[in-house]
């Protein structure tokens, strides 16, 4: 009872390997694991979980040091390190000069030194500029020099598109992080997802890659008595079925899945139940947990934001048919952004990208419920 | 309300020359001017005007800009881009090997002097050897550090052991001062299973854990700010060393050159950045590289203190680094130090540099400037070195180099395993499969791998 309930509920349960210092696993009673947003809930937005995240490995370890643009005096361009630098002081909230090449280098060097920083890029659009030294310095390093040179080192901010903020903050990066070797990536959604990955990340030993969302800050969600815990984290690699279903799968990450769990809604009044993967994690990606869903339903979907040419999606509908062929019942539909610079104008921002009435058509047609094969609005 | 007004004995009667000093500032960050109604002391001939304006601004000499005062003066002079005559280079030993001055470079012991100067020997000598093995197509790749060999051994003499080194990658003479052997470079030239970088990168890219000599990346300049985090995690840990980090002229135009030096003045660390200017970046020589006169002019404009030595005198190089490095740990501060030298050999075993540079330059800089001859040249003087001696250590490398070099090759090279680890702390599931296949696929084809791999 206990196994099936762990397998079918999904990531709640601390299954991450670190152990580090004090933080034993929990294990979960079996009556809260049925309940996964418990209805002693509290509530606490993304940005909070963020803050507290952070608050709390500082406090635990005195290595963990955050560096960034605005994060000290201003309390962070989007008040994710707010109080931070009144409660540790400018040796551990370090603010710095613009030169995102310039910090990264520092941060990955201190990492070979013995700190663990937690780097912050005002967005992820900012991260082209550091780069290099997120992948060759900080990725590569533990292999290249054999296991001498760890790099425990975390590169956080917001991903992808925020509302009107045009071509150059608003690209998503999943798929170009997810590519490389020696990197994990991490993409939350909800409250909980911020807590339990920031604390994985910051305790790991490998470099982590962790794209937030900024419209997702502002959002509000339940959290667990045991979410709330300090020693709580979540296991790194695993996705959450955040909505079972039989007809079809919907992998979707960060703001997607949101879109996606209302997508459901709609479906199931078609009489189409669908369920909706979290992916938690786009390096290591869960593949075990998607194909089982599609062994499961037969069909699948996959959104994303970002641009659809070597996108997520695309990783995940080769390892659906590399291991699930035979019980494909309808192609792979992909759902991404649109192949364009992302415009400003607000009409044309929302054609591109998906919105929930794609996700809806898009499901349809793998359930050949509908004849159209166009998708955007 | 004004504070004191200053008459220096400088003071004109013009106008502009009249000094106020501000009222002192509570908020440094604060932009205090002088405004209205305050009486002030004005040349003969404008008092009165200054009097009938109705509001009056006494006139400002300097101004607390962010950042601090700053004088105003009325000539509008552009700072020219370049100085007339370039920073000086600090240089103790002569080409005759004659100390110039005696009393200002440290007192070497003997057992230090010999010591530095059976290293440049076994570096020069190494150099040569492995780079004859390329030639012989027994090594892939091979780089030299012909020329700079007082730039390697002199620094690394003058550093401790604690001290972490950032290197470029013409460098190994560091780790040679640090205890790397002959064996042990071999077996990274090979990439054999005992290459401590489990045959994962090219020759060359040499890295020690236990020597404090960061594995060689490829990329140039990264070291750079990778050596400043470190430096302010050993001022965070408050430990008593420094990080340096080696670079050449062509790494000084990179980003990561502006923000380490940047960055390391602002937290205040204790690192030193040693540029080698050899005068060449593989085929640009400096002209193409920069304008400034060298690097070392650069320090001043992030806040370094900074010196120039000569690259080719090991004495110059010692006394410059360990007085550096004592700067940069009392004083929490960065230091810039700039050895002019030449890169007497090629770029690499890639490059001919007969192509784009004189033959006769590189021969006059590798046989007259050579720093290994005139640091033997001062040894001698001192009693401590002789022929005899230079003829056994000579011939005892040759034999170990060629001794290490014949080991090194018939070693087995790593085993499959090495492929997969280390990519993370803990094997991800899908390397762990991916594995499992390819030995399956080993064992099924063995006849189609190489027989000298370890499964």
């Amino acid at each position: 009872m206990w196994g099936i309930l762990r397998q079918k509920v999904g990531g709640a349960t601390c299954l991450s390997p670190q152990g580090v210092g004090s933080h034993m696993l929990r294990l979960r009673p079996v009556t809260s694991a049925l309940r996964n947003y418990s209805s002693a809930a509290k509530e606490m937005t993304v940005r909070d979980a963020l803050n507290s995240a952070l608050d709390e490995e500082m406090a635990a370890d005195p290595n963990v040091f955050v560096m960034g643009e605005e994060v000290g005096e201003y309390q962070g361009a989007y008040k994710i390190t707010k109080g931070l630098l009144d409660k540790y002081g400018p040796e551990r909230v370090v603010d710095t000069p613009i030169t995102e090449a310039g910090f990264a280098g520092i941060g990955v060097g201190s990492a070979y030194h013995g700190l663990r920083p937690v780097i912050e890029f005002m967005t992820f659009n900012f991260s082209m500029q550091a780069i290099d030294h997120i992948i060759n310095s900080a990725a590569k390093s533990n292999y290249m020099s054999a296991g001498q040179i760890n790099v425990p080192i975390v590169f956080r901010g917001p991903n992808g598109p925020a509302a009107g903020v045009g071509a150059q903050h608003s690209q998503c990066y999943a798929a170009w992080y997810g590519s490389v070797p020696g990197l994990k990536v991490l993409v939350p959604y909800s409250s909980e997802d911020a807590r339990g990955l920031l604390k994985a990340a910051i305790r790991d030993p490998d470099p982590v890659v962790f794209l937030e969302n900024e419209l997702l800050y502002g959002e509000s969600f339940p959290v667990s008595a045991e979410a709330l815990d300090s020693s709580f984290c979540l296991p790194i690699g695993k996705a959450k079925i955040e909505r079972e279903g039989k007809d079809i799968t919907i992998t979707a990450f960060s703001k997607m899945v949101g879109y996606a769990l209302k997508a459901a809604e709609i479906l199931k009044k078609e009489g189409i139940s669908a369920e909706v993967i979290n992916l938690r994690s786009i390096r290591p990606l869960d593949r075990a947990t998607i194909n089982v869903s599609v062994r499961k339903t037969n069909r699948l979907l996959t959104v994303e934001e970002g641009f659809p040419q070597h996108g997520v999606g695309a990783e995940i509908c080769a390892s659906v048919v590399e291991d699930s062929f035979g019980y494909l019942d309808a192609p792979v539909e992909r759902i991404a952004g649109a192949d364009v610079p992302t415009p400003y104008a607000a009409n044309l921002e929302r054609m591109a990208f998906p919105q929930i009435e794609d996700i809806v058509r898009a499901a349809k047609r793998a359930c050949y419920r509908s004849g159209t094969m166009v998708a955007t609005a | 309300m004004f504070g004191s007004i200053n008459h220096t004995s400088s003071v004109t009667n013009s106008l502009f020359s009249r000094q106020f000093l501000h009222p002192p500032l509570q908020d440094h960050a604060g932009i205090k001017p002088f405004f209205g109604g305050r009486r002030s002391h004005t040349a003969t001939s404008f008092s009165n005007d200054v009097d009938q304006l109705p509001t009056e601004a006494p006139l400002q000499q300097e101004l607390n800009f962010p950042g601090g005062k700053v004088k105003f003066m009325p000539k509008r002079i552009f700072t020219s881009g370049s100085n007339e005559e370039r920073t000086n280079c600090y240089r103790v030993l002569n080409e005759n090997g004659e100390l110039i001055v005696d009393s200002d470079s440290l007192k070497i012991s003997k057992e230090l002097g010999v010591k530095m100067y059976k290293d440049m020997v076994t570096l020069q000598v190494m150099d040569t050897i492995f780079y004859e093995a390329q030639r012989q197509g027994r090594v892939s790749f091979y780089l030299t550090t012909i020329g700079e060999e007082a730039i390697n051994i002199a620094s690394a003499a003058a550093l401790d052991n604690n001290d972490f080194v950032f290197p470029q990658y013409r460098e190994p003479g560091v780790l040679l001062w640090r205890g790397f052997t002959l064996q042990e470079f071999a077996n990274q030239l090979f990439g054999n299973k005992y290459d401590y970088g489990k045959g994962r990168q090219m020759p060359i890219h040499y890295g020690s854990k236990k020597h404090n000599y960061v594995t060689v990346s490829s990329t140039v300049a990264t070291q750079i700010p990778q050596a400043v985090g470190a430096a302010y995690s050993m001022k965070m840990q408050k430990q008593d060393s420094c990080t340096i980090t080696y670079f050449g002229d062509g790494g000084s135009s990179t980003g990561d050159f502006h923000a380490g030096l940047n960055f390391s003045a602002v937290m205040e660390v204790p690192v030193i950045f040693f540029c080698r200017n050899n005068g060449w970046a593989i085929s640009t020589p400096i002209s193409d590289q920069f304008r400034s006169d060298g690097i070392v002019v650069r320090g001043k404009a992030y806040g370094v203190p900074s010196i120039r030595v000569d690259g080719n005198d090991a004495l110059a190089i010692y006394s410059a680094v360990y007085e550096a490095r004592k700067m940069a740990i009392e004083k929490q501060t960065p230091v810039l130090i700039e050895a002019l030298t030449y890169r007497a050999g090629h770029h690499s075993t890639s490059d001919d540099s007969t192509k784009y540079r004189p033959v006769d330059e590189i021969e006059w800089w590798r046989d007259d400037q050579n720093p290994v001859k005139w640091f033997k040249t001062w040894i001698e003087n001192k009693g401590w070195w002789s022929d005899q001696a230079e003829s056994e250590q000579r011939s005892s490398v040759r034999k170990q180099l060629s001794q290490a070099i014949q080991a090194a090759e018939r070693v087995e090279k790593p085993p499959v395993a090495d492929m997969f680890n280390d990519v993370y702390d803990v094997p991800p599931k899908n390397l762990n499969e991916q594995e499992v296949i390819l030995r399956e696929n080993i064992k099924k084809h063995a006849q189609e791998y190489p027989s000298n791999v370890a499964v």
